[in-house]
């Protein structure tokens, strides 16, 4: 006898990078967003090279110069700072140690909260409380504060700020990669590797894994958002980032006393903060659905109606 | 014209997806007179739910679309009617139960809460809406109606939410019922109480009921008339005998064909030493005991189902059998090895002899891995079965056996549909070569025309390699075609054993002859005898 | 429900025994408070008397006994400073911030909950297209750099408000705008995400078919059930609230906890510091009971 096999058209699948691509450009805003943070991150690698001597040589002579001057040359157009540096050098120049700050405390405590929370998820009840309650007693730490004290007691430098900041986001991680092992250990396809005999690491690595890695990456995002507004927060109360090291946060702080006469020394740095976060955010929202099998045909029809 | 409850006129329905407008139903018309049933028929993708919806205005618009027709109600079309008026109807001239009553009840209010609400959206007081849902939980048959008013929807067992769910449709005596597949979770004893339930408050009320089903035995058992629906079209219609008998639809005669049940039954050899040998398995989580003493013998190549409602024990009989739960107690001699006492470095050796294949394929194939690389894993976990350079020539060979087609090797499981993955799942199990593989429900979640497709493969399996099975199913008819021998469980415990022609010849139990009454037979004759013979016996 | 109850509150006050334990080898092991809180020009006679004075010179487990007893009787020590007890002088400090957080958070709340439940129910309409862009800009400005722009704008453009200090309800108004400005763009977006799901939920469909109007699904059957993820974010919120009012207190010299911490640390004032961060650990810690209570009286399923 034979099986009948049962025929359906199966649909063309396109590749992974393709198929996002499309996703992408089916959501304008995301879009911008998109290029909007690669021209910052270019922006931040070759910034210090290109500009960090013309952002850091004093003229007393442009001290506090308004914006909108077009007669001189374009680093000048938002304005000088009260030693009459260029604002739009220095934003740029900035970039860099704003950005590697954030950088290095999101995948640090992503890894650590990612490795952690693999291994609450599936280690015995016992070890699982311990780490539950170790991150408990983080979250309710007041962060900021904590901050504000180690940073003070040791001194502050680029790498300190990356561990302070690390620490206190390590729980967001934790707690949502446990969750989703919980739940994923459970699923069937678990089950059916662990009936074939798979070892504790296939499974984590091959099975778990990139099952919770599109909502670590959406989750990755966020916090970059949330990591460079709590730096800029921290540098802004002179605790954070200290000159001549500049961040967008310390400018704005730098600016705080010349608000009165001189407004732009902190407007453009906060527009700069602004327009970062909001980049992550646009792009994060989109990472949700474009990374979400069940939503993601909102953004294929979307493209498909586009052209 | 006006003479029908409920007329459904050439109705089409389509939906804006990625993969463009699907049309959910074509032109679709029929109608419904008072005190009748209408079920309609159908399987999974045949749209058989959207005209329901379409009358309850419950379709999301967009990516819904009605592109044409009409549902008239008593004559007045309800599509031309105000969102006000329409919203009047709903709940009020027309009620509707749903399948899977826990996500259909709000989790977060009392069941007293919301049966009142279907009462005080529609005029009454609050202190006759209390009463009146007393007294309707009371008439559905819930135990000690005044304290569970002020229970939440998952404190009650599945037959129960059901109950609640009919108790609120019919808070208002609507003049039509539609019934979504309101039996299809349940266990078979407690659809056939469901399905009496509803006929009971038909005859009381005189309603008329639109019951959406994808199984025959429920048509058979409460209909008085069935539209048949493939793929979006209204295929046939007619009285329920007629169809049955005289189907003239190809797709009709496929479906009826397709009803499990009907073959000769296997007749195993006496002789053989077991296989598998358990013995006073325990099992229990917290205070619950899942398994009170399970014991019995597998020969090779033999299949061995377990059959029993939900609460029986049966799928964590195979989760210990695999290890994947620690057992309490017990043992379970694999060729003379005790199962239980294996060190993880030989349990992982013995994986090779015992495989599974999972209810749903959809959650038991991994959705970011490639056929190959689901069907490969095996020798990835076992080396030394398939030299690597002759994997992909085995998996085309594995996928030709069950079915598939070698080019599907690319692709993700999602590309597939239910039964292809089941295919795909038995592939996977196969490729270790395995002298045992445990089904658990493996067929449960398919239409039953593809059903028996996967049944014939595994029998294919059984006879040319010599595997032998344990395969479990809450579902009788089906494993009446498939077993050797069959082991009735009930709360953990074994009720009865024997081979299929034992236990659907001459069952020995009141519990297994209960379990047999009631299923439902596809067929309205034998269906109403039997149905006579439950109520002479009741009486 | 009081099992329920009982059983968070053990794991709270596990928790709670954790973080005193962390706070006190942080003073300990980070460096020689002698010397972070003396004056640099401070002498060793000086730093040694003060070591005496604080009991630094006993063996560590000494001291730590020392703490976890002065905890338990409420005594944090002295003010350096002032010249009363560290845990008065917060205490005084926390209510200021208290009350800020509250009246804070009951106002984002209720705007959150009411925009995102609208969003929610015409999703892709222009209120939720509008509502979005708001509550994403909202949530991306930093809080302090609003701060700066709402003193030059309304405190010295327009002069309208004051710019610093307390006293009258106005100086209450530009603290609390700024404050309310990220927690309401993030909370309104996971308002609306929890209300859309819940929305098109299968209950919503059962409530539709008995013919229940919008108003109720949306605010009865909806809302209850979509307020479980909300009340998480809304818990986080109240924290960074708590903790994080820092800057905005120092920036608009609000007497709060925050502006306290910060002016202690300047003036070296050891005992005050660790006060001040118990105090807010453990006002955040019954905050979180206060929440985990929220989730078991809007969900049963929970309370089992």
């Amino acid at each position: 006898m034979t099986i009948p096999s049962t025929e359906t058209v199966i649909p063309h699948e396109p590749h992974f990078v393709v198929r996002m691509g499309r996703m992408l450009w089916a959501d304008k805003f995301a879009l911008c967003a998109a290029i909007f943070l690669v021209v910052v991150l270019v922006i931040a690698i070759i910034g210090p090279t290109w500009l960090g001597e013309l952002a850091t040589k004093q003229n007393l002579r442009g001290r506090n110069l308004p914006p909108f001057d077009w007669e001189r040359g374009w680093v000048w157009w938002m304005g000088a700072d009260a030693l009459g540096r260029p604002l739009f050098a220095r934003i740029i120049v900035a970039t860099q140690n704003t950005l590697m700050v954030a950088a290095g405390a999101v995948v640090l405590s992503a890894v650590i909260g990612t490795v952690l929370g693999l291994v609450a998820g599936f280690s015995s009840p016992r070890i699982n409380q311990v780490i539950m309650r170790l991150a408990d007693v983080i979250m309710s730490f007041p962060s900021l504060l904590i901050a504000v004290i180690v940073l003070y007691v040791l001194g502050s430098s680029i790498l300190n700020l990356i561990l302070v900041l690390s620490i206190t986001r390590i729980p967001v991680y934790l707690r949502t990669t446990r969750a989703e092992v919980l739940e994923i250990r459970e699923r069937m396809f678990v089950q059916a590797a662990r009936v074939m005999g798979a070892s504790n690491k296939r499974i984590v690595f091959r099975h778990i894994l990139p099952v919770v890695l599109p909502t670590l990456t959406t989750l990755a995002t966020l916090d970059f958002a949330y990591v460079m507004l709590a730096e800029s927060a921290l540098s802004f109360l002179g605790i954070g980032i200290q000159p001549p090291e500049i961040t967008w946060g310390l400018m704005i702080s730098q600016g705080r006393q010349y608000l009165t006469n001189a407004w732009w020394l902190s407007l453009w740095p906060g527009l700069a903060i602004i327009l970062t976060t909001l980049s992550l955010n646009l792009l994060s929202n989109w990472l949700r659905i474009a990374l979400d099998p069940v939503q993601r045909w909102r953004l294929e029809m979307k493209g498909r109606k586009n052209g | 014209m006006a003479d029908h409850l409920l007329e459904v006129r050439n109705l089409s329905v389509e939906f804006h997806t990625a993969a463009g407008v699907v049309h959910a139903v074509r032109d679709i018309s029929y109608y419904l007179d008072r005190g009748e049933t209408l079920a309609i028929l159908g399987e999974s993708g045949s749209g058989k739910s959207v005209s329901s919806s379409a009358i309850m205005n419950l379709i999301d618009m967009p990516p819904g679309r009605i592109s044409s027709g009409q549902i008239l109600l008593d004559g007045i079309d309800l599509m031309t009617m105000s969102p006000q008026a329409r919203r009047e109807v709903n709940g009020r001239r027309i009620a509707m139960i749903f399948q899977d009553p826990l996500s259909h009840l709000n989790p977060v209010y009392t069941v007293g809460w919301q049966i009142r609400e279907a009462l005080t959206t529609h005029g009454s007081s609050t202190a006759e809406a209390a009463s009146e849902a007393l007294r309707l939980l009371r008439r559905v048959g819930i135990p000690d109606p005044e304290p569970s008013m002020g229970k939440y929807p998952h404190e009650f067992s599945g037959g129960q939410r059901q109950r609640v769910m009919i108790a609120m449709a019919l808070a208002l005596r609507p003049d039509l019922l539609i019934a979504d597949e309101p039996t299809t979770a349940l266990d078979v004893t407690v659809q056939a109480e469901v399905l009496a339930l509803l006929k009971e408050l038909q005859r009381e009320t005189g309603m008329a009921v639109l019951i959406i089903t994808h199984d025959l035995g429920v048509v058979s058992e409460i209909a008085d008339r069935v539209v048949v629906m493939e793929k979006g079209e209204l295929v046939e219609a007619g009285t329920v005998r007629e169809v049955y008998k005289n189907p003239r639809h190809p797709y009709t005669r496929k479906l009826i064909a397709a009803a499990p049940g009907k073959g000769e039954m296997h007749q195993p050899d006496a002789a053989g030493a077991p296989v598998l040998s358990v013995g006073d398995v325990r099992k229990s989580y917290g205070g619950f005991e899942a398994l009170k003493g399970v014991s019995f013998d597998l020969m090779a190549g033999e299949t061995m189902a377990i059959v029993g409602e939900s609460g029986s024990g049966k799928s964590t009989l195979a989760r210990v059998l695999l290890r994947l739960d620690e057992p309490d107690a017990g043992s379970a001699l694999w060729k003379g090895r005790d199962l239980f006492q294996l060190s993880p470095a030989d349990l992982y050796k013995l994986r090779r002899d015992l495989q599974m294949v999972f209810q749903d394929p959809t959650q038991s194939l991994n959705p970011r891995m490639t056929v190959f690389q689901l069907v490969s894993e095996a020798w990835v976990i076992h080396p030394g079965i398939v030299p690597k350079a002759k994997w992909r020539e085995r998996v085309a060979e594995l996928l030709i056996q069950v079915g598939l087609q070698p080019d599907h090797m690319p692709r993700y499981p999602h590309q597939f549909s239910g039964g292809q993955r089941q295919r795909i799942a038995i592939a996977r199990a196969l490729a270790l070569e395995p002298q045992l593989i445990i089904c658990d429900e493996a067929v449960s979640a398919l239409d039953v025309s593809v059903q028996a497709q996967v049944i014939a493969l595994l029998d294919k399996l059984r006879r040319e390699m010599g595997i032998a099975f344990i395969f479990i199913a809450h579902d009788l008819p089906v494993v009446r075609d498939f077993a050797d021998h069959v082991m009735v469980m009930q709360k953990g415990k074994v009720v009865e054993q024997g081979t299929v022609r034992e236990i659907f010849g001459s069952p020995r139990q009141e519990y297994t002859r209960a379990l047999l009454a009631a299923g439902l037979d596809p067929d309205p004759d034998v269906q109403a005898a039997n149905r006579a013979a439950r109520l002479a016996r009741a009486s | 429900m009081l099992s329920f109850i009982r059983k968070r509150a053990i794991a709270s006050l596990i928790s709670l025994v954790g973080l005193i334990v962390m706070v006190f080898f942080l003073s300990r092991l980070t460096g020689d408070p002698a010397a972070l809180f003396l004056p640099v020009e401070a002498s060793a006679e000086m730093k040694e008397q003060f070591r005496e004075i604080h009991g630094l010179n006993d063996p560590l487990m000494v001291q730590f006994g020392r703490y976890v007893g002065d905890i338990l009787t409420g005594d944090l020590g002295q003010s350096l400073r002032k010249a009363r007890p560290a845990l008065d002088v917060v205490l005084e400090a926390f209510v200021w911030t208290l009350w800020l957080a509250v009246i804070t958070m009951t106002l984002v709340t209720v705007a959150a909950i009411v925009v995102g439940s609208l969003a929610a129910f015409r999703s892709g309409g222009f209120f939720d297209r509008f509502s979005s862009m708001v509550s994403l800009i909202g949530a991306s400005v930093p809080d302090f750099w609003l701060a700066i722009v709402a003193i030059v704008v309304f405190s010295i453009q327009l002069a309208w408000l004051p710019t610093s200090g307390t006293g009258s309800i106005h100086h209450w108004i530009l603290p609390i705008s700024v404050l309310f400005v990220r927690p309401f763009g993030i909370i309104v977006q996971v308002v609306r995400g929890s209300m859309i799901s819940a929305l098109s939920s299968a209950y919503v469909k059962t409530a539709r078919a008995k013919g229940v109007k919008s108003g109720p699904i949306i605010f009865i059957h909806a809302l209850r059930n979509a307020m479980l993820p909300v009340i998480t974010v809304i818990g986080d919120q109240a924290a960074s609230l708590l903790n994080g009012a820092v800057i905005i207190e120092t920036i608009f010299g609000f007497p709060g906890v925050g502006k306290l911490m910060i002016d202690s640390i300047l003036q070296r004032d050891f005992n005050v510091v660790l006060a001040a961060i118990l105090v807010t650990a453990v006002a955040i810690f019954l905050m979180n009971l206060l929440i985990d209570l929220t989730y078991a009286l809007l969900d049963p399923r929970i309370r089992h």
